[in-house]
């Protein structure tokens, strides 16, 4: 059975010029305890979707079932059980956090919300957490701005935790921060992954940073998702020329470089508000055909392309 | 599933910045203070309105100590023939420090303690009412949008078109008649709440302005997404999540709408629909001492630099608190 499974997720944005069509029908699903990676580049739809499945976003069209439970508009009061179980971590560390309340208000704010009394108190909960994350417990009265941006964001994960939730939508959770401290980041969400049995929805803009957290990675261009599957299936046995761009792209990704060399793709991504006709991909596609322009491959073994790499290929 | 500690290994502290000593930490509102005491310009006004404030409370008790209260009239101080005050500046005595109003001989110096108690009273009120009515409009047009934001922006833009001056002249005289005949003594706290209430129909709209601008780039921050999504309603968002954030333009825009009050109502008392003459009032006096500008000049010269020390003053404290609360905006 599926924690959360995502059937034709649609949203399209009405804005001055027309109808942006950020995501445009995605199916995927994810088991308790499991990770899937959903990576792209700017502009793709990826915040939307995470945003979709912790409902701060109204779907236009789809599915979205937790538990067996279809969600997709259920009202605040309905919900509210169920935001337990799904929680969600920004990409902004100095947006994440209110600048006005302690560390410690911050992370009580879900119990606080819910009214939930843990047993030995909230305080005694929010060092709790604050030492899951890396944090001094006794910091818990100081303010955001007295924290670097690696500690800001553990104190976002704490917040996401308070509620003890199944399944984590992280929104990019690292690529604000610095190089090193990344690595620092992503180790103990893997931790706290393992340890809690935690689901994760990992976003990112490119295949480097899920690499080593995701055992399945989705990939999206334009609002669709283009190929997805297993991670070591997608990482080297990858299908769909996108993908391969985007690996090639990775300096130490050596196998591939050795067979093509580096793939650089040409031309800026089309607008979401008026994508190609036929495959997306296409205008940027170096194996495009005539009826890559008419018809929109469907998503079938995991890839959506009309001429994807054989299956079982390096 | 367990999150207590000793299931698991603690992550060690890698990235932690030098942390300071101590555990307590500085609220953001402690250090808008720390810089505020550092401020030559904001201790010093600050001072000063600290001053004329007790002076404006005491005033029952300075009646007392100085014996003479701001009803009491001295004619026999005054010239026969013109009532002017005998003596030099204006009647300037051990017994009246600030000399004595020509034509009715009443001590100047207690009724500016009083006439500072009116000025202070009115405009704090019709401060504390603007703000209150400004935030509540402006946190749920920015916050909310949509049909409240349209109907709530359009009130604004009509007050803001409207001639303060010409809609006071043209309001007051009607709404006293509404509720006292035209012979009838139109009691002071009437007059009063009349005026709080002008002033605060009229105030309103700018501090709604501030606010919903700062809403609407507050709004779209993730710590609200945050809120929103564990569960929290709206009134958990607006009065703990957003005002916390809106301390500083409320606090700026609440100290500089003092002093405007002060002069608005000194000014509308000059006209005489404001505060009307047995009551002691800046803009009275000053109305009343017009006459005298000539053969009395010290009469206007009293109320007058009071009333410009305090609007002074509340108009440079109120500068200097917005320069602590964002220090870097520049000026
Ligand atoms: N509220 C909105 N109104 C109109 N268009 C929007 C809105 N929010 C997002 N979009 C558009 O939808 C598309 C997808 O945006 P989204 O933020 O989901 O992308 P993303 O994959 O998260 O990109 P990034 O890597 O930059 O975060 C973009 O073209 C964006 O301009
Ligand atoms: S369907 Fe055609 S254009 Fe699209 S990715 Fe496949 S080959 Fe390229
Ligand atoms: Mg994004």
């Amino acid at each position: 059975m599926s924690l959360l499974a995502v059937e034709g997720l649609t949203k399209h944005f009405t804005a001055r010029g027309g109808v942006v069509r950020a995501v445009d029908g995605l199916d995927f699903t994810v088991r308790a305890g499991q990770t899937l990676g959903l990576v792209g580049e700017s502009g793709c739809g990826k915040t939307t979707t995470g945003r979709m499945l912790v409902r701060l976003l109204e779907p236009t069209g789809g599915r979205i079932v937790f538990e067996d439970r279809d969600i997709t508009h259920l009202g605040r009061r309905a919900m509210r059980p169920l935001r337990q179980d799904l929680q969600i971590i920004f990409q902004d560390p100095y947006a994440t956090l209110n600048p006005r309340h302690t560390v410690g208000r911050i992370v009580a704010m879900p119990l606080t919300v819910n009214g939930t009394r843990p047993p030995g108190g909230v305080k005694k909960r929010v060092q709790e957490l604050l030492e899951l994350v890396g944090l001094n417990p006794e910091h818990y009265n100081r303010y955001p701005h007295e924290f670097s941006g690696g500690q800001r964001q553990r104190v976002g994960i704490a917040r996401a935790l308070a509620l003890r939730p199944k399944l984590i939508v992280a929104d990019e959770p690292v690529s604000a921060l610095d190089v090193s401290i990344q690595a620092q980041v992503i180790n103990l969400l893997r931790q706290l992954q393992r340890d809690l049995g935690l689901a994760f929805v990992f976003i990112a803009h490119d295949l480097a940073v899920v690499r080593h957290f995701c055992q399945r990675v989705a990939v999206m261009y334009l609002g669709r998702i283009v190929e997805i599957g297993e991670r070591d299936e997608i990482y080297e046995r990858p299908r769909h020329p996108y993908t391969r761009a985007l690996l090639s792209a990775i300096p130490d990704v050596a196998k591939l470089g050795q067979s093509e060399g580096r793939i650089r793709l040409t031309g800026d991504v089309p607008t979401p508000m008026n994508p190609p006709s036929g495959c997306r991909f296409r205008t940027r596609c170096w194996k495009a055909q005539d009826i890559c322009a008419t018809e929109e491959p469907p998503l079938t073994a995991g890839v959506a392309c009309h001429f994807p790499e054989p299956e079982g290929a390096p | 599933m367990s999150l207590s500690p000793e299931v698991l290994e603690p992550v060690p502290v890698a990235d932690a910045a030098p942390a300071p000593k101590g555990v307590v930490g500085r609220s953001p509102g402690q250090l808008a203070w720390m810089r505020l005491r550092r401020d030559r310009t904001a201790m010093i006004s600050g001072c000063t309105l600290l001053f004329l404030m007790l002076v404006a409370l005491a005033a029952p008790l300075i009646e007392v100590l100085y014996g003479v209260g701001p009803h009491d009239e001295f004619k026999h101080l005054l010239t026969r023939r013109g009532s002017i005050p005998l003596g030099y500046a204006g009647g300037v005595s051990a017994d009246h420090w600030f000399g004595i109003e020509p034509g009715t001989g009443r001590d100047i110096f207690i009724r500016m303690v009083y006439g500072l108690r009116t000025s202070i009273f009115i405009a704090l009120a019709s401060a504390i009412v603007t703000a209150g009515l400004g935030v509540t409009a402006g946190i749920l047009a920015g916050y909310l949008g949509g049909w409240v934001d349209t109907v709530i922006s359009w009130i604004t833009d009509f007050a803001l078109a409207l001639p303060f001056l010409i809609f006071a002249l043209a309001v007051m005289r009607p709404v006293e008649l509404r509720f006292y005949g035209p012979r009838e003594e139109v009691p002071t706290w009437f007059r009063v709440a009349v005026l709080i209430a002008i002033f605060a129909a009229f105030g309103w709209t700018s501090t709604a302005r501030l606010v919903r601008g700062q809403v609407i780039s507050l709004r779209e921050r993730e710590f609200i997404e945050a809120a929103r999504a564990s569960g929290a309603g709206l009134g958990h968002i607006l009065f703990r999540q957003l005002l916390p954030n809106l301390w500083a333009p409320i606090l700026v825009s609440f100290s500089l709408a003092v002093p405007a009050y002060v002069t608005g109502e000194a000014a509308l008392s000059f006209l005489g629909i404001g505060i009307v003459d047995p009551t002691p009032d800046f803009g009275a006096m000053i109305f009343r001492s017009i006459a005298y500008l000539q053969t009395d000049p010290a009469y206007v010269f009293f109320p007058g630099i009071t009333i410009f020390a305090l609007v002074l003053a509340f108009n440079l404290f109120g500068d200097a608190l917005r320069d602590a609360l964002d220090p870097k905006s520049s000026r």
